[in-house]
């Protein structure tokens, strides 16, 4: 996993080395300039010592030390600042790499695999989850190989002045590094209860945000605020566990810290007023223990955060290893011929394998390129699952369907669906203008071409009135027009796909009837070589069409003309029943 | 968690902080001492002492070896007594040291979560009490971004930068008095130096609390287009446009990338740049102590008398002491400096969240409210629970104090003119009457103000004159929450919460059955759906019912207004994604849910509004047409026109 992560390294890499190599030097820095100064401060203690006062001489060595830690401060300085530099440059780099790694792979999912990882979640892992592996890889690598290295230093100084003082350093480590892990494993449960909490809380104020109409409709504020008291008396609980936990860190670390040096200080003590140590290695000493225990805890630190930030990575390596479902096949065809289709015994399931039921059963029908066909049936009766296959959104699990007499699978993707447009039913704008919005179609379109596609999707005329025309902004997810004249600028821009193969799934329920109308007009008139398949709920849009077809359940129930269709069709008859009967059908009319 | 697209917030220079930052610090201290005074300052005095300890701790640490150790030196029989006893003062100082730090952490912890929990708590209710107008007016995406991570840069704040500000402060006085015990001259060599690199280090902290706004800022841009491509994934795919969204993507994260490295840099070498500039500072402090106590140093230079006095008590281990302290005075001094990042991001928070806080709450509304009644004869009698009857309870000046009008749902309109914004007008002298029982009908194009209407009678928006009135009783003088109490709406866009489909029908009514409930989904039509959902009625729904077609929601929504047994019904285009033949087969549940009841129906399908007791045809706020299906009809004006589909909407 983490190597399928470091991958996105990439141009950083060598700043990614570079930066551990950096902190290595600063870290012996850290070292060599408390030493300089222990010899600094030698030079004072041996005047002092000897009851005199300082001289020339002592002043020249106090000035040669002093210059020897300028310098060695000054390469600490470098070191200290170009491994920030590093440091932040490789894991800023690497964090928009692997965004845009990530963010690429989804581009490459088909629409089964945003089904699996749902829309909400692939934003989680985009922002939140990069974030944290960008803090724990800068972490890495500042630290992680600077703190073991400067406890080495620091061990092997404290060795070469006093070997038996250093093992008590070993052992205060030794213990200081067990108890920093087992508090940190300790607190790690009830920090991932936390941030569930955390997320269930936000999950009620986002739904109040986006619900406060319902809410206010049925005044439920009460009941809301004390759902939502209630999620953050849990965050709360789970917050004061998890950190109460954590609280109890620093008070270990200085009690293992402070009693090395007593410890220190005594045996140090003894042995200097028997004449082993000199009063110098004690100053020394002292600092490299504080040395060696800060190098473990940072270890420590370093690991735990990485073990927390291990979820973060599991999802995003899951995008990044996940293979879409749908791929071009070996040897792609690049041309397709016209807009004919064929189902052929076509059977599919959103879940493969035995565990998902088979939304559509065994449907075979061929379709002759230009004409129209209206597709009908009651809600959840699969319409839109059926014309999914056709663009391969979707492989068909049985069976095969085919466009231009070829199968959809021996196609290019892109030619594929250059040929086939489908305006979904769930329409989306983009921010950005009209104009911008409508080149999705066709990205070098003139403005005559966007203007003629407008005219036959009757979105000319909204257009006209809009401030600024074309170039009106739609605002995110085109907040800024109705359902309507959305639908009809998602026609348009299907429209200037110039298709073989044109899919209105539901795509003008918000219509009115007239301009509905005009609509399909304008798409006989001038696309009359385009396959047009339109789904709707409305008779009235589709009672015109070539042929319908009528789906219940997954299955074919009827297919043919309008008059066919009522006398052998059941279904479609009662459901040209229940929106053609008269007003005077109903008993509470006055 | 989706972050939010919040582009207002880059845009706030940090220099506006210090204007208002004593306001927001004194408003944010207000919150701490609410529920936590005596915790907090207890942890404060903790803090205080646990600083202490360690100040004293190095101190007893430098004189140790001069007092202690180097007396015992060439002693054949050395007296460990000091030394023991000095050790154990040692042990003690940080003994208390290390209780303080840890119950003041501990404290901290509950002080910090404690107010954070108010704060959360005090934000979401003042929220449910605002506007309709506050919601209008703000992205979900900025308030969204006020509850996670303005909250979050606020939490850290307390609960580590107010500590580490204490305990540091502590460190550097305590420091300083010794510095100055031993040697003033000293003292201020190093002042010189102390004071040079905070200035240097709070100039960079300062640019990079810029950098840091400015990271926050692409960060939110990076984001809220995450949001708007996942959300849009399928649309890309259609329009084989994914190159081209990469590369929108890939500029964007671009910025984030350069902006992020410049916060990051700055913040990484903040450390080791004022770490040096200590060793620099030890340096100059070590030769200018030799210079003062050398011979011929100092001395040679002593032509004024009073330098005598300025080295004369500085003795060579009082030197070692010093340096020592200078080292130690570096540490506090660079913790502070790298909590001015925190300080900044946390102001602005704060400052978002006190925005919205003070955000002016909606009015009550008037003093009559909605009680349960039985009456006897001409009696009322207020009841609790169980009264048969719902009546208003109107205060007037009469003897009781009130009087009783019997709630039957009964709406009239007079002549109302309502604009969302000043000058302009969306709503042109509207008069109308629903009897209780009657449907009334609005048609018109999208903007002809169908749902202004029906949003002046639950009075999420208030008129600014004329009336309407609700069993002859003027709305303004009702009490909101019991005036919505009354009416049962379901809109167009459905709104389901996180719960069980069970939960999410009951919602709107806590003491419906589970045979109310399924009994109201069986008459919307959404009984065999739901019973096909993995877990019925059980079954979770997450993210707004993703896992739902708009109709089926709609199907929800209708059978949580059977529920709630409202005598009014407001149906804002409640069936408009429902295909025409479900539609059919729920008539009868819907008429069972009209049965008795005051009705508007907003639709865009005229066959769902055919039957109603009253169209009114809305064109550009005003009413240009009413009467019923038949006389509209006989009309052949424009309900006629739309109708047989000589007119569209638009």
């Amino acid at each position: 996993m983490i190597t399928r992560l470091m991958k996105s390294v990439r141009q950083y890499k060598s700043r990614a080395i570079l930066t551990p190599v950096v902190m290595v030097v600063e870290a012996a820095m850290e070292i060599l300039i408390p030493f300089v100064m222990t010899l600094l401060v030698g030079v004072i203690e041996g005047a002092q010592e000897e009851g005199r006062n300082l001289v020339q001489e002592d002043f020249v060595r106090i000035a040669i030390f002093g210059g020897i830690m300028f310098v060695l401060g000054l390469v600490s300085l470098a070191s200290g600042v170009l491994g920030g530099k590093l440091a932040s440059e490789a894991s800023a780099g690497f964090a928009a790499n692997l965004r845009q790694d990530a963010y690429d792979k989804i581009q490459t999912f088909s629409f089964a695999n945003i089904d699996r990882f749902s829309t909400s979640s692939l934003i989680t892992r985009l922002t939140t989850d990069i974030t944290s592996v960008q803090m724990s890889f800068q972490m890495s690598i500042r630290m992680l190989v600077r703190a073991p290295v400067m406890f080495i230093f620091a061990s092997v100084m404290s060795f070469i002045i006093e070997p038996q003082i250093a093992w008590i350093f070993l052992v205060a480590a030794a213990i200081l590094f067990v108890f920093v892990l087992l508090i940190m494993n300790a607190a790690q449960p009830s920090f991932r209860q936390m941030f569930k909490k955390y997320d269930r809380l936000n999950a009620v104020a986002q739904e109040n945000l986006t619900g406060i109409r319902v809410v206010k409709s049925y005044v439920l504020e009460g009941p809301e605020i004390e759902k939502y008291q209630k999620a953050t008396q849990e965050v709360y609980n789970y917050s004061v566990r998890a950190e109460k936990l954590l609280a109890t860190m620093s008070p270990v670390v200085q009690v293992i810290m402070y009693a090395t040096m007593i410890i220190l200080l005594s045996v140090g003590g003894v042995s200097i007023v028997g004449g082993g140590l000199r009063i110098a290695d004690l100053t020394g000493l002292l600092s490299y223990a504080t040395q060696i225990l800060s190098g473990v805890m940072m270890v420590a630190m370093v690991l735990t955060f990485i073990a927390m930030s291990r979820p973060a990575m599991e999802r995003i390596s899951e995008i990044l290893s996940e293979e879409s479902t749908i791929k071009d096949p070996a040897d792609p065809v690049f041309e397709v011929r016209d807009g004919a289709i064929e189902f052929d015994h076509v059977s599919f399931a959103y879940r493969k394998g035995g565990e998902g039921e088979d939304v559509i059963k065994d449907v075979t029908l061929k379709i002759a390129s230009g004409e129209t066909i209206g597709i009908i049936g009651q809600t959840g009766s699969a319409k839109t699952t059926l014309v999914s296959l056709i663009p391969r959104l979707y492989d068909a699990t049985e069976g095969s369907v085919k466009v231009g007499g070829r199968d959809v699978k021996e196609y290019d993707l892109t030619a594929l669906r250059d040929a086939v447009a489908m305006v979904l039913q769930k329409n989306v704008l983009f921010s950005g203008s009209v104009a911008e919005n409508l080149r999705w179609g066709k990205e070098d379109a003139t403005q005559e071409e966007l203007e003629f596609a407008c005219k036959q999707a009757c979105a000319d005329e909204f257009i006209e009135q809009l401030p600024g025309k074309y170039e009106y902004d739609l605002g995110q997810g085109g907040v800024n027009v109705s359902g309507g004249q959305k639908q009809r600028l998602c026609i348009a821009r299907a429209l200037l796909k110039s298709p073989k193969v044109l899919i209105l799934d539901d795509s003008t329920s918000a219509v009115d009837t007239k301009t509905d109308s005009r609509i399909r007009a304008a798409l006989r008139e001038h696309a009359p070589d385009v396959t047009k398949l339109i789904i709707a709920q409305r008779i009235n849009s589709v009672q015109d069409a070539d042929r319908i077809l009528v789906l219940d359940e997954g299955r074919v129930s009827g297919f043919g003309t309008h008059e066919e269709l009522l006398k052998s069709n059941e279904i479609y008859r009662s459901i040209y029943e229940s929106q053609t009967r008269g007003g005077d059908d109903h008993a509470d009319a006055e | 968690m989706p972050m939010p697209n919040n582009m207002a917030r880059g845009g706030r220079a940090p220099a506006r902080l210090d204007a208002n930052s004593k306001k927001i610090f004194s408003r944010l201290m207000r919150y701490l001492f609410v529920d936590h005074k005596g915790k907090f300052i207890f942890a404060c005095v903790l803090i205080v002492v646990s600083a202490f300890a360690s100040v004293g701790g190095s101190m007893f640490l430098g004189i140790f070896v001069d007092q202690f150790i180097s007396p015992l030196i060439g002693q054949t029989d050395p007296d460990w007594s000091g030394f023991i006893g000095a050790l154990c003062a040692m042990g003690g100082i940080y003994l208390a040291g290390v209780v303080c730090n840890y119950t003041y952490f501990r404290i901290m912890v509950v002080v910090a979560q404690g107010t954070m929990k108010r704060l959360r708590n005090e934000m979401f209710s003042h929220m449910q009490t605002l506007p309709l107008k506050f919601f209008d007016t703000h992205t979900h995406g900025t308030l969204m971004s006020r509850y996670t991570n303005d909250t979050d840069v606020l939490r850290q704040m307390l609960s580590q930068t107010i500590p580490q500000l204490i305990n540091s402060t502590v460190t550097i006085v305590g420091t300083f008095c010794m510095m100055v015990f031993y040697s003033a001259t000293l003292t201020l060599v190093a002042m010189i130096f102390v004071v040079g690199m905070f200035l240097f280090t709070q100039k960079l902290a300062k640019r990079s609390g810029g950098y840091f706004l400015q990271q926050q800022r692409a960060l939110a841009s990076v984001n809220g287009y995450i949001e708007e491509m996942m959300s849009g994934q399928r649309v890309v795919k259609v329009f084989n446009h994914e190159e081209k969204a990469k590369a929108a993507f890939r500029t964007l994260n671009e910025d984030l990338r350069v902006n992020a490295t410049k916060a990051n840099v700055l913040t990484n070498v903040i450390g080791p740049i004022s770490n040096n500039i200590g060793y620099i500072q030890y340096i100059i402090v070590a030769f200018v102590a030799a210079f003062l106590v050398m011979e011929g140093g100092w001395y040679a230079l002593s032509i004024y008398g009073f330098t005598q006095g300025l080295s004369g008590a500085l003795t060579l281990g009082a030197i070692v002491s010093f340096l020592n302290f200078v080292r130690s005075f570096n540490m506090p001094i660079q913790q502070i400096t790298q909590q001015f990042n925190a300080i900044v991001q946390a102001f602005a928070g704060a400052e978002r969240i006190f925005e919205m806080l003070d955000a002016v709450p909606e009015d009550e509304g008037g003093d009559v409210t909605l009680v349960r009644v039985t009456k006897t004869g001409e009696n009322w009698y207020e009841e609790r629970e169980d009264g048969e009857l719902w009546a208003w309870k109107v205060p007037d000046g009469s003897p009781a104090g009130h009087h009783f009008v019997l709630l039957k749902g009964d709406i009239r309109f007079y002549g109302v003119t309502f604009g969302y914004e000043e000058g302009k007008t969306v709503l042109h002298d509207i008069s109308l009457y629903a009897k209780p029982g009657q449907k009334i009908a609005f048609v018109g194009s999208t903007g002809a103000g169908k749902t202004t209407i029906t949003n002046l009678i639950n009075r999420f928006y208030d008129i600014q004159s004329c009336t309407i009135t609700y069993d002859g009783i003027n709305i303004r003088d009702v009490r909101k929450s019991d005036l919505r109490h009354s009416l049962g709406t379901v809109l167009q866009d459905t709104h389901l919460f996180t719960g069980t489909v069970m939960e999410n029908i009951r919602y709107v009514r806590m003491s419906a059955t589970d045979e109310e409930c399924i009994e109201a989904a069986r008459l919307a039509g959404a009984d065999s759906f739901i019973r096909h959902l993995p877990d019925g009625y059980n079954t979770m729904l997450t993210s707004d019912g993703a896992n739902l077609s708009q109709g089926q929601r709609q199907l929800l929504s209708i059978a949580r207004a059977m529920v709630s047994d409202c005598p009014v019904i407001i149906l804002d285009e409640a069936t408009s994604s429902i295909d025409t033949r479900t539609e059919a087969l729920i008539e009868k549940g819907m008429d069972k849910l009209m049965e008795g009841r005051t009705v508007f129906v907003i639709a865009h399908r005229l066959s769902t509004v055919r039957n109603s007791h009253a169209i009114m045809v809305l064109e550009h706020g005003r009413i240009i047409e009413r009467g019923n299906h038949d006389q509209l009809m006989a009309q052949k004006g424009r309900y006629y026109q739309l109708y047989t589909g000589k007119f569209e909407l638009e």
